[in-house]
């Protein structure tokens, strides 16, 4: 019985330590004015890490839609997204982390994805079921490289 | 020197009017039949060199398919020893229209029928032979060479009385997003047409140049091989080859292009 103590406390000390999660696993946020201003790890990202899940065509995939300057060796940047040039001039960290996050709090007929969002979804494959596009630490991280896009 | 006013009008006005006809040419380039109002074919948004493949048939690879589909038709198989010509003739020129107006309500199924299902149903009642796979070899030869027959017609397809449901249906999957990116046909197709995604330009995803010979894909596919490699792009389960949803589904694309000329077999990047 101590034992079983020990452990739900050990583990109810991990979840006080990494934020609480909600139903769905997913760490919960708080969305005020199209904005969450609270990290989603309760740190700050890497930028460098950032760009390289910005780039990645498993993971963000950004370019398939948006176009970024500094990235101009990379081929195939898509036309269909507005240009992500200056977008740290344009909005807060506050906004982008909501834009990457979920999207649709904002525009709900956006085609953008939710990145971090598993509820709500339709037929999704097998592979994919109940798993955000990306982790937390990704999240974070790309909101780190799009804040360094001045 | 006289000056001739007259003549100088004339040619201001001239000058005017070729600019107008400029900048109108500029706006939007005429497609003549290949656009009906705002819907244009997905000829409208491939490259030259393709465009130039299909237009021609001896560059069309899909060709093949209409030629192999031709010896198909004569092909004497299953125990009622009988072929496609058998009932329909030997050309083909029966054929003439049923791609235009498929996917149809078949009063007698009770249900909707695509060229497809409408051919695996000939096989097996009326050849009593094997249905053909879903996108193998014959299918396709098949379907290519039935639609063939149709190129240049304008798709007519049928969405009320009957078909009204199906339609609905079809419609509705249209407009519901789906998969982890949690996009809808629409949001490419509708939303975005003519825009670029990575390397490949959005077309108004309309079936009027089904099969097509897509030059990804090295060979002819139908329009359903389309609709589950969309699904599987934004990580949606797709539905199988030949279901209720997809067919609906093909009834109401067909219908957005309607007018559209048949292309079939068209060439797509």
């Amino acid at each position: 019985m101590p034992k079983l103590t020990i452990l739900v406390s050990a583990a109810a000390a991990v979840l006080l330590l990494a934020g609480s999660v909600s139903a769905d696993g997913l760490v919960k946020y708080k969305v005020a004015d199209n904005a969450i201003q609270q990290s989603l790890t309760g740190k700050a990202g890497d930028a460098a890490e950032g760009e390289k899940t910005f780039t990645n065509r498993k993971l963000g995939n950004c370019l398939a839609c948006h176009q970024v300057t500094a990235l101009a060796r990379e081929p195939f940047h898509g036309e269909i997204g507005p240009s992500l040039d200056g977008v740290a001039g344009r909005y807060s960290e506050a906004q982008l982390r909501m834009q990457v996050v979920n999207a649709k709090v904002i525009n709900p007929d956006t085609i953008m994805p939710a990145f971090y969002r598993t509820d709500g979804l339709h037929r999704v494959l097998d592979n994919f079921k109940d798993k955000p596009m990306l982790t937390p630490e990704q999240v974070e991280d790309v909101v780190a490289y799009l804040k360094t896009l001045k | 020197m006289k000056t001739n006013w007259k003549q100088i009008t004339f040619l201001a006005a001239a000058i005017g009017f070729g600019a107008c006809m400029f900048a109108a040419n500029a706006d939007a380039t005429d497609w003549g039949k290949y656009q009906v109002g705002e819907h244009r074919s997905g000829y409208t948004y491939m490259t030259d060199e393709s465009r130039a493949m299909q237009n021609d048939n001896f560059q069309n690879p899909g060709m093949l398919w209409v030629e192999q589909g031709a010896e198909l038709w004569a092909k004497v198989d299953g125990k009622a020893g009988k072929s496609c010509a058998s009932c329909h003739g030997e050309s083909g020129d029966s054929m003439k229209g049923v791609a235009a107006r498929y996917p149809v309500y078949d009063q007698n199924l009770g249900k909707l029928q695509d060229l497809e299902q409408q051919i695996n149903y000939c096989l097996e009642t009326r050849m009593e032979t094997k249905p053909y796979k879903w996108e193998s070899d014959e299918m396709l030869s098949m379907t290519t060479f039935v639609s063939y027959q149709s190129l240049g017609m304008p798709v007519n397809v049928k969405v009320d009385g009957p078909a009204a449901a199906a339609f609905e249906k079809g419609k509705a999957f249209y407009y519901e997003r789906r998969g982890q990116l949690d996009m809808a046909c629409k949001h490419c197709h509708e939303d975005n047409a003519g825009g670029i995604i990575r390397a490949n330009t959005l077309t108004q995803g309309q079936g009027n140049g089904f099969p097509t010979y897509r030059l990804k894909w090295q060979k002819v596919g139908s329009l359903q091989r389309r609709f589950r490699g969309c699904n599987n792009e934004v990580r949606a389960k797709p539905y199988p080859y030949g279901s209720e949803e997809y067919t609906n589904l093909e009834l109401y694309v067909k219908w957005r292009g309607q007018g559209l000329p048949i292309e079939a077999p068209s060439v797509r990047n």
